[in-house]
């Protein structure tokens, strides 16, 4: 077989099966295609022994006969999940050389249905940022380029590896987290497909914390289907995750029948935002079409808080992680400062922080630090926790209308350019949230398709957001869509 | 609400993060940006409002009060920057 690192998961799990093609062959594709794709700088830590002992596992365990399906499927690790023994920084410098002694859930969980580790993925540091650009680790690059142009565009961010990796072909499939769109935006500026599960449904054990009542993490896929596989060996309850739903994982890939007869999809007016480009207004158009066409009842709904959702999450997010982030004090693990003579321990935490938080996470922890501090606790932080009751409301009171999911565009734009926005202010730069943010708000399901592209040739993607706990129904009605778009291009190799 | 140059040496000291003086007129200003962004909150009507605790309805869980792991200083302290005689090590604190 050719071409064994563009394969599905769905595709080569089949493949495997049959004897078609072995994990090693399969694994050694994606670590030749690794090897020769540096320019994207998706892969920052490659981990070639633990990928071909873990594909040599899966292929004794796939010929013995019961193999789950993710066995054999080599994957990209984000640099936020913690894998023992492999650097896992976050893409910071303050947790340089920092090996875990233990395993994330999530990855133990791959690891036992028998996926393969083929490294660590970029992503921005500590997953604050839309674009990759705040990582220790330097940007990743998107695959995709504008046509006739070789400008060097961000893959979306956090997850900005992941989404470069997958749409670049050097993995099957990536794990993602998303915090306020990190695996919807950048999956939508690569073409690929993404999933935030309703928060709980995946455990945040082993997962570097950045907002924790915000923090998901779901897979980063080539399709739908793969979506659907993926997800479910990501999932389950975890003892260790005091937030992990006690709930059973269904078979999300037996429910996609791609039938939304009778469906009804909701339409909210106020993602219809002033200044949007024309070609978002024209993907969401058609995307409505195609869900009507495919039998669905296409309402109107209102989403009345929808504007003050990124002003909420700029006060939460930053809160949590001002919280979060006062663990990295240069005493347990990573980076700890020079020390000049007679400087104490203040100056070593001052000193050790100033050095190893790179500038976006710095503002975000001393952002965080005054929303919390005496005086304006109430003003801020409570004001916002206020607010996200109202926005999660909204939502409730639509779905109580019967409504079975929501159709949104996945991002504002097309990936822009790396270095585009760095003159810009931060509020701008935080716009690329603004279709994406309410759902880690209210805690829903949310999946971004590819489903078009723009004039210069780069892809755009719709968001669905589902009901809490139907991530099965909602990847039906992302299966529905995904087949009346159509979505085939790739980008063209230049790496 | 503006920040100055002080409020901004205050955070940060709280923050626990260093910056050097020259740089605080600069920081003052970025809050300022964030702040007059998040200002918008107090436009809405939250009177009666129950602040968010829990995004999806849940007890925290229970469990039995019995030691189930430890016995792990090695591994507790294998990525320190400084550990000694099975401890932490840091500047002194006390005089």
């Amino acid at each position: 077989m050719a071409d064994l690192n563009k394969l599905t998961i769905a595709a080569a799990r089949d493949a495997l099966r049959k004897g078609d093609v072995s994990s090693a062959e399969l694994t050694e594709a994606c670590l030749g295609e690794i090897e020769s794709a540096g320019a994207l700088n998706a892969f920052v830590h490659n981990t070639p022994e633990i990928a071909r002992a873990q594909a040599a596992a899966a292929d004794a365990r796939i010929k013995a006969g019961d193999a789950p399906d993710m066995c054999g499927i080599p994957l990209g690790i984000k640099d936020l999940f913690c894998t023992k023994g492999v650097p896992s920084q976050a893409a910071s410098n303050i947790l340089k050389g920092f090996k875990p002694e233990y395993e994330s859930t999530v990855t133990s969980q791959l690891f036992d249905a028998g996926a393969v580790m083929l490294g660590k993925l970029n992503m921005d540091e500590f997953a604050m940022g839309s674009s990759n650009e705040t990582s220790a680790y330097g940007n990743a690059v998107n695959p995709w380029r504008r046509d006739g142009s070789e400008a060097a565009l961000t893959p979306g961010g956090s997850s900005g590896g992941s989404a470069s990796a997958v749409a670049a072909d050097l993995c099957l499939a990536a794990t993602g987290t998303d915090t306020g769109g990190s695996i919807r935006q950048p999956a939508a500026f690569t073409g690929i497909t993404g999933i935030k599960p309703t928060y709980g449904r995946v455990s945040r054990w082993g997962v570097v914390a950045f907002a924790s009542s915000l923090d998901q993490a779901g897979p980063m896929t080539k399709d739908v289907r793969d979506a659907a596989i993926m997800l479910e060996a990501m999932c389950g309850h975890d003892a260790k995750d005091s937030t992990s739903a006690d709930l059973a994982v269904p078979n999300f890939e037996a429910m996609l029948t791609g039938d939304i007869r009778g469906k009804t999809i909701g339409i909210p007016r106020e993602y219809r935002m002033d200044g949007m480009p024309e070609e978002i207004e024209k993907l969401w158009a058609e995307g409505t079409e195609m869900l009507k066409a495919a039998g669905a009842k296409i309402v109107d709904i209102s989403l009345p808080h929808t504007k003050y959702a990124l002003p909420t999450y700029y006060v939460i997010a930053p809160a949590e992680a001002s919280s979060n982030l006062a663990r990295y004090d240069g005493v347990r693990y990573g980076h700890r400062a020079k020390l000049a003579a007679g400087d104490g321990i203040t100056e070593m935490y001052e000193k050790t922080r100033a050095e190893g938080f790179g500038h976006e996470v710095q503002r975000r922890v001393m952002v965080g630090t005054y929303v919390l501090s005496a005086g304006f606790y109430d003003a801020y932080y409570n004001r916002a926790r206020k607010v996200r009751t109202l926005i999660k409301r909204d939502f409730e009171e639509v779905f109580a209308t019967g409504v079975d999911a929501i159709l949104t565009p996945a991002t504002p734009s097309a990936a822009f350019g790396l270095g585009e926005m760095s003159e810009a202010d931060p509020i701008a730069m935080y716009l690329n949230d603004v279709f994406t943010v309410t759902v880690n708000l209210a805690g829903l399901p949310g999946i971004a398709v590819p489903t078009g592209t723009d004039s210069q040739g780069l892809p755009l993607g719709l968001q669905l957001i589902g009901r809490p706990w139907e991530e099965g129904d909602l990847l039906n009605t992302a299966y529905a869509l995904e087949q009346a778009a159509g979505f085939v291009a790739k980008p063209a190799k230049w790496w | 609400m503006s920040i100055d140059k002080d409020t901004a040496a205050k955070v940060a000291k709280l923050a626990r993060i260093r910056v050097e003086a020259a740089d605080l007129p600069a920081l003052a200003e970025e809050f300022n940006a964030v702040l007059g962004f998040i200002e918008q909150l107090s436009e809405v009507d939250v009177e009666g409002v129950e602040p968010m605790v829990s995004v999806t309805p849940m007890r925290l869980p229970r469990r039995v009060d019995v030691v189930s792991d430890g016995g792990q200083q090695a591994k507790v302290l294998a990525n320190a920057p400084d550990a000694r005689e099975g401890f932490f090590a840091v500047p002194k604190v006390v005089e």
